[in-house]
């Protein structure tokens, strides 16, 4: 059973749509919801909270409808939102527990749940502290813990690396593999980032003005996108030059932002090949990464007109 | 576990063992025990319990303050009674929250908004909302939290007062009527001030500007009223004054007090004809349900 269904969900706001007849199907594990902001992201997640109403279509949440049956469907799922939720003057560990009492445990479980959640992501003696003086990345941790503390079959993070320095970035995302792979509980995260997202998600779905961009296993993704971000030095047109090799060589190369070359991955030799033609032209190597891939690219490569089908 | 004083054969280590991530097995509690938590845990934080010292200073300190004048009242009644030939209560059950009425207002101000105002400024109401709970059993459980705390404020000095009056051998048939009818009287007083107090700390979002927002709507009203009494009573025009009354949660609900308990008076025009009695009973009914309608449209627009 798919753990979230829509069939046609539209989201009409006077001025905007915020979601147009979307179709998606998130299963188990981690899903990445990707989409530039005003992509339709947040109101997707607060319909399927059964926090605000769809203008037309269905939406299933664990089997639940989502227009009906919303209580239902909180009990069993966490939200982290994307906004500051925390109250200044509490600590991580009074308010944890006390949300786990909101969503229905006893106080005896609520605690016992707030202290082995706040282990799990990793918020240590500070729990006790007031959390008006936490650090983004605390205060990301505290959020977290607390959409987790009942047990949830779901959680809903909307944002979770957002204003985290790349480090802590990167524990917010082992988290969220962690939570969507060792806690067993099907996570849907968003993010305006494709590259971050894919290192940690099964799937991905990507949204574009409210409509399914695409949406397909993240292997599928990386296939389709791998390519790396070639920089070389040594003349004045080395960027022409070089790609001119790679395109004779047989490989597919154009010319991305500034003087970096983008070249597609073919196989597993196509760095060593990179590498070979640089030497041989006398050209200083600067860097080869693979591309961090941003939402834009799926536009370029797809375009808006190119939707896929579920 | 062995103790540090047995040697065991396993030497003590400092592994702790991961035991990885427990689901949760036990029950869940349906939305009657939530609420009832949620109300609790709000009582607390109205006198500031589980939340910083710092907070617990002015509930607490207003607590004391109140009980003081009663704890006097009741000292000079036990042990002047014969000497002074007093019969009754030296101040009126019912007189007593108008008397204290500048320590009500200023303890429902600053409460008011540590209840209200804080979920909606930090935006934790979101958490809220993402839970079972329904948004108007969340505000109205908010409103009996903040109206509990209220009503333990106003009505512990009459509970002093009751006891002192009975130890003092009052006649303690007469002494339960009225104070039963002042604390139906607290009772209302209570709800009428956390429905305002709420309402307009709903609508100010600022914590400071809240509690000024409570202090001068609360103040100002009770002192024009009185103002306008004072003046209807000595000119002669009674029923202004009756109809100002209405105004003011402080007159209004004593008004219902002198009409339906036949209290003593304690502002200079209380409602003297049935009419006017029935007009403060709809008065008080409208106001209470008036604020609470309020509240749940009000929160009916906030967006998680």
């Amino acid at each position: 059973m798919a753990v979230i269904e829509t069939v046609g969900l539209t989201k009409q706001y006077p001025a905007v749509t915020a979601l147009d007849n979307l179709d998606v199907e998130v299963g188990d594990g981690v899903t990445g919801l990707v989409g530039a902001n005003g992509a339709g992201k947040s109101t997707l997640i607060k319909i399927l909270l059964g926090l605000a109403d769809a203008t037309s279509g269905t939406a299933r949440v664990l089997g639940h409808d989502v227009a009906t049956e919303g209580a239902a469907i909180r009990a069993l799922v966490g939200y982290m939102p994307e906004h500051d939720c925390l109250p200044a003057d509490v600590s991580a560990s009074d308010l944890v527990v006390h949300m786990g009492q909101m969503s229905g445990l006893p106080y005896a479980a609520a605690r016992e749940r707030a202290a082995d959640v706040l282990r799990h992501v990793g918020l240590a003696e500070e729990r006790y502290r007031p959390m008006g003086g936490y650090s983004t990345g605390m205060k990301q941790r505290a959020k977290l813990a607390q959409a987790l503390v009942h047990d949830p079959k779901l959680v809903l993070l909307d944002e979770p690396t957002n204003g985290l320095d790349p480090s802590s970035r990167d524990d917010m995302l082992a988290l969220v593999q962690k939570v969507g792979h060792e806690f067993g509980i099907a996570v849907l995260v968003t993010s305006h980032l494709l590259g971050e997202l894919e290192r940690v998600s099964d799937h991905v779905v990507v949204l574009d003005s409210g409509r399914l961009l695409r949406a397909s296993a993240t292997t599928e993704f990386l296939h389709a996108t791998g390519s790396l971000i070639v920089e070389v030095q040594g003349r004045p047109d080395a960027d022409r030059v070089l790609g001119q090799a790679l395109v004779d060589a047989g490989l597919t190369a154009r010319p991305a932002e500034g003087q970096l070359i983008e070249v597609v991955v073919k196989d597993a030799a196509t760095p060593d090949v990179v590498r070979d033609l640089t030497v041989d032209l006398g050209l200083g190597l600067v860097r080869m990464q693979e591309r961090h891939q941003r939402i834009e690219d799926v536009f370029r490569e797809g375009g808006a007109g190119s939707v896929q089908p579920v | 576990m062995s103790s540090p004083s047995e040697p065991g054969a396993q030497a003590p280590t400092g592994v702790i063992h991961d035991l990885g991530y427990r689901p949760y097995g036990g029950p869940r509690l349906g939305e009657r025990a939530v609420s009832w938590s949620f109300f609790l845990t709000g009582l607390r934080n109205t006198y500031g319990l589980g939340r910083s010292g710092r907070s617990k200073v002015l509930p607490m300190g207003l607590f004391g303050v109140m009980l003081l004048p009663a704890l006097i009242l009741v000292g000079v009644l036990v042990q002047a009674k014969d000497l002074l030939e007093l019969d009754s209560q030296i101040v009126p059950y019912s007189t007593y929250p108008l008397t204290t009425q500048l320590l009500i207002s200023v303890f429902v101000a600053a409460q008011a908004p540590a209840l209200i105002s804080r979920d909606l400024r930090f935006r934790t109401i979101t958490l809220y909302l993402a839970r079972p709970m329904r948004r108007p059993v969340y505000v109205l459980v908010r409103l009996a939290s903040l109206a509990a705390g209220t009503f333990i404020l106003i009505a512990s000095p009459l509970l002093l007062m009751y006891v002192g009056g009975l130890l003092a051998d009052l006649p303690a048939g007469r002494e339960t009527t009225r104070f039963l009818g002042a604390a139906v009287g607290a009772l209302l007083l209570a709800v009428l001030l956390a429905g305002l107090a709420a309402l307009v700390a709903a609508l100010t979002v600022r914590r400071g500007m809240a509690v000024a927002a409570v202090i001068v709507v609360l103040l100002v009203s009770y002192t024009v009223v009185a103002s306008i009494q004072g003046i209807s009573f000595s000119t002669g025009h009674e029923s202004v004054g009756e109809v100002a009354g209405l105004f003011s949660p402080y007159t209004l609900v004593n008004g219902v007090q002198h009409y339906l308990f036949d209290s003593p008076r304690a502002t200079p025009t209380p409602p003297s004809s049935d009419a006017m009695g029935l007009l403060y009973v709809a008065a008080v009914l409208a106001m209470a349900g008036g604020s609470i309608g309020a509240l749940i449209a009000r929160y009916r627009s906030v967006n998680p």
